[in-house]
């Protein structure tokens, strides 16, 4: 496939669908846990594999594209303050990791994972303007580690597939 | 495919970072449990005016001028001891949720717990709780009762 801006926009487009897609998705799964705060995570996925693919740059147009997107449509602007905080502080650890750190895939997913929770918390703990929310942390660490293993796992599942089967991305 | 899932799919730091991240949570379960004191203190007021603030997580017995002797142990404060006649300081249940307050009218000492844990009862009675206390402490400081006739 030819390579230009149209492609880029096409394809980052489809990624930023996805990640959109992907949050909905698990919007629909009903509450499994306990702590505010706790869940899958399902649309890091798309951003694993952008980043992975299409470096830091355009995964974070697409994670601002999600973040802005998902929050008019069911949340407002607190929640887009909120998630802007976890995404881009997460999104930034895992280039981190990716450029810096030697770990495949799983890694930087739980970096991810755990980094989005740390940034969440430290964000709330400044509007609650209450410092004991930090009891939540370890909680969230092993929430963020769990998620951060099994979109790990998804991420490098769907990129063997990506790179064998579709000539898309390449 | 069955060799692609034979092959090892972390390297080693993914595991470094996965054991590293299992430790900090692990600690911050440990610290959580050695600080389960929930920051609660007692305060203590003498005619309205703050005698003294006190750990609820240390066990310990404070004299509060001559007339009463307060306990505070496994979280908990209660009167021990006064020298009213009517005794329903010392009678009072224990004290351990926040706003709970033990009151010794004759003498106009107030034990009340700050921060810490709401009781399990409804919000609506512990702010309820919070407003009786405030009251008593005005009443208390208002009113110079006689007790003893």
């Amino acid at each position: 496939m030819q390579s230009g801006i149209g492609k880029r926009v096409a394809v980052l487009g489809l990624c930023a669908a996805g990640a959109i897609l992907l949050g909905y998705v698990e919007s629909l799964i009903p509450v499994l846990f306990f702590v505010p705060g706790m869940k899958l995570g399902l649309a890091n996925l798309a951003i694993v594999i952008t980043l992975y693919f299409f470096g830091p740059g355009n995964a974070a147009a697409v994670q601002l594209v999600r973040i802005v997107v998902v929050g008019f449509l069911f949340g407002n602007l607190f929640s887009i303050a909120f998630s802007l905080a976890g995404g881009f502080f997460s999104l930034a650890v895992m280039c981190l990791a990716k450029r810096y750190g030697g770990f495949t895939v799983y890694g930087v997913s739980v970096a991810g994972g755990v980094s989005h929770n740390i940034g969440q918390i430290c964000v709330a703990a400044v509007l609650v303007e209450n410092v004991r929310i930090v009891y939540y942390l370890p909680i969230l660490l092993l929430s963020g580690l769990v998620t951060g293993l099994l979109i790990g796992l998804a991420g490098d599942e769907t990129m063997r597939r990506l790179k064998t089967t579709s000539n898309f991305f390449f | 495919m069955r060799r692609e899932r034979r092959e090892r799919r972390m390297n080693r730091r993914d595991i470094a970072l996965v054991v590293f991240v299992l430790a900090a949570a692990l600690a911050g379960f440990a610290l959580e449990l050695t600080w389960s004191d929930s920051g609660a203190r007692l305060q203590i007021s003498v005619e309205g005016e703050v005698f003294g603030v006190y750990d609820l997580s240390r066990d310990q017995t404070i004299k509060i001028g001559d007339g009463n002797i307060c306990r505070i142990e496994d979280g908990s404060a209660w009167m021990e001891w006064a020298d009213c006649p009517d005794q329903l300081c010392v009678h009072h249940a224990h004290i351990s949720c926040a706003n709970e307050t033990v009151v010794c009218l004759p003498n106009r000492v107030t034990l009340t717990v700050l921060g810490g844990e709401d009781s399990e009862v409804d919000t609506i009675v512990s702010e309820m709780s919070e407003g009786r206390s405030v009251r008593n402490r005005q009443a208390a400081a208002a009113a110079p009762f006689s007790h003893g006739a």
